[in-house]
């Protein structure tokens, strides 16, 4: 038997105990987290001083920037409009691949496949996720442009175009798209599969009725990551998008055919333009240089900009459950 | 041929349930009555769950779930090839333990399963009528559009009854229906399913003894065997079965004495 202990033992056996394995840790834990801010912070105020220097060039003004038909700073051209479209449309083809495959595959794993399907699958889209960018340009320059030169026309398809290049970039993101999509659609509470089977829906009606909606803000989730995914993409476009800005002399040529938005003809996407001039011997003080802040900023805004309009999206839309 | 003048909407010959190996019911003989409350009880892992699951075919949702034996429905064996498990859904609706309204509307939540099910006809009147048997009109009728979630657990447990009721099904089952509600809220679900009876036949699964005395017309009692293999013990009138029970089990079972 253990001697009963009075209440001042009691009392002193309650008292507080300094922890400093805790507290160090917390502390450390605190400064890792600080850091990521503080990295992103960095980035932004680099990309916003830098683009600064571009703007206050006296032959630029953010008129023209935004106004222009073509994009050649050393002759005094800095229409970023004509690198934002060639971005657009290159993540758009892609979205158009990616999107609806994406979703076909989630819908087919989460709700149709067995159990050992999905173990086979799920691996392969994986392996999908794993092969290197440049791999994929190459495959858009050699495979598909073939395709698509065999498919249309030598006339129609140039050599460096838009639609394989937004194509490849589909495929890219089809794993991404996919896992996301998976996991919005299986994390729905199967008591809602049920609810909907005793009602007597069949299978499709419950998954496009049912978890499709109920899964809303997670595949509008996966969907904004992956279109971030397809701007910010760089190795297929430089490689198989084209190697110049298509430039045009206005934008009553431009839209002439709607020359612009013709997908079988090169051009330069944002990415794809910085990328080619950052390499080599560029020089720290010309105007090509403080240019590619300048992308560089508008391409962080627009995407900065999808997800501020994704999230309010989502709050409009998500079916809470 | 089916047989219209028999009074058993369901009956079970020989019916057997396996989870792989697992030998979850055996030999259930069971015949459930038009227009009356039919209860199941029994210990936890009894098998009452996957009995009920089998009279609409909820169970070929679990991919090991296995079946022998047959259930019929008005004589029809409902696992018959050339049956739809679809269409048997659509005429053997069900209410689950834990309420699961839709993440939409009230009024889409009862809407729902008509318009799946290719419903011609006045919409509206429809909700209103689903949502009255179900005794939550008065409750809801000015919030049609709020969501089913905003509602309270009893409320919520109603509205599934709603949207069952609005496929215009002929048997309900309802698999432990009040075991997440608060004591007032089980109530009234007893107090309606007592009123559904006139025009519909229940079964229903229940871990409460006094709720299936209260409520049902008769009493199907499970238990299990030494490996762990549910069975019916008995099966009679509710008053027979908890005053006058048959087998020493149930006795057992019904007075507290059980294990």
């Amino acid at each position: 038997m253990t001697r009963e202990r009075s209440a001042p033992e009691i009392h002193e056996s309650l008292r507080k105990r300094p922890r400093w394995g805790e507290t160090v840790i917390h502390g450390l834990l605190l400064v890792f987290a600080g850091l990521s801010i503080v990295t992103t912070l960095g980035i932004v105020l680099v990309l916003f001083s830098q683009a600064l220097h571009f703007f206050a060039r006296p032959e630029v003004s953010l008129a023209r920037f935004l106004t222009e038909s073509q994009w050649q700073p050393q002759i005094g051209h800095f229409g970023i409009l004509v690198l934002i479209n060639a971005t657009l449309l290159t993540s758009l083809i892609a979205m158009v691949v990616a999107l609806p495959t994406g979703l076909a595959i989630a819908i087919y794993l989460s709700e149709y496949a067995s159990h050992r399907t999905r173990s086979i699958l799920k691996p392969i889209l994986e392996v999908l996720a794993g092969i290197p960018t440049v791999v994929y340009g190459y495959f858009a320059l050699t495979f598909m442009t073939p395709l698509l030169q065999r498919l249309l026309g030598r006339d129609v398809v140039e050599v460096f175009n838009v639609a394989s290049a937004g194509m490849v970039i589909g495929i890219l993101i089809l794993p991404l798209i996919t896992s996301m999509a998976e996991d919005a659609l299986s994390a729905v509470p199967y008591a809602l599969r049920e609810a909907a089977y005793g009602l007597g829906a069949t299978r499709l009606e419950t998954a496009l009725k049912v978890v499709t909606p109920a899964a809303m803000s997670g595949l509008i989730a996966a969907f904004v990551v992956a279109i971030s995914r397809a701007i910010g993409e760089t190795m297929i476009v430089a490689i198989a998008a084209g190697a110049g800005p298509r430039n045009f002399k206005s934008w009553r040529e431009a839209l002439h055919h709607l020359a612009l938005f013709n997908p079988f003809k090169g051009a330069e996407t944002m990415t794809g333009h910085i990328v080619r001039i950052s390499g080599g011997d560029i020089s720290y003080e010309s105007i090509d240089y403080d240019s590619l802040f300048a992308i560089g900023l508008t391409l962080f805004l627009i995407t900065l900009l999808l997800n501020i309009l994704s999230r309010r999206i989502v709050r409009r839309y998500r079916e809470v459950y | 041929m089916m047989n219209t003048s028999s009074p058993y909407v369901i009956e079970t010959q020989d019916l057997n349930v396996f989870y792989g190996d697992f030998h979850a019911v055996k030999n259930v003989q069971l015949r459930i009555e038009k227009h009356k409350i039919t209860a199941l009880i029994g210990p936890s892992g009894c098998g009452k769950s996957t009995v009920l699951r089998c009279f609409n075919r909820m169970n070929d949702f679990i991919p090991t779930a296995r079946i022998q034996g047959r259930v019929l429905f008005h004589g029809k064996n409902i696992y018959d090839p050339d049956v739809d498990p679809v269409q048997v859904r659509r005429r053997i609706g069900m209410v689950f333990q834990k309420p699961n309204p839709f993440p939409k509307s009230i009024y889409d939540n009862v809407a729902w399963g008509a318009k799946i099910n290719g419903f011609r006809g006045d919409l509206d009147q429809l909700v209103e009528e689903s949502l009255r048997r179900a005794a939550l009109w008065d409750e809801v009728k000015d919030k049609l559009d709020a969501n089913g979630y905003s509602l309270s657990g009893g409320q919520q447990q109603r509205l599934c009854i709603a949207r069952a009721l609005a496929v215009k099904p002929e048997v309900i089952l309802m698999d432990e229906p009040t075991s997440a509600l608060d004591p007032i809220a089980s109530l009234r679900i007893e107090e309606l399913m007592v009123q559904l009876a006139e025009e519909y036949t229940i079964i229903v699964v229940t871990h409460n003894m006094q709720q299936a005395a209260r409520v049902s017309d008769y009493t199907a009692f499970f238990t299990v065997d030494e490996h762990r293999t549910g069975y019916l013990e008995e099966f009679g009138p509710t008053p027979e079965i908890f005053t006058t029970p048959k087998s020493r089990i149930t006795e057992d079972y019904i007075t507290g004495r059980f294990g």
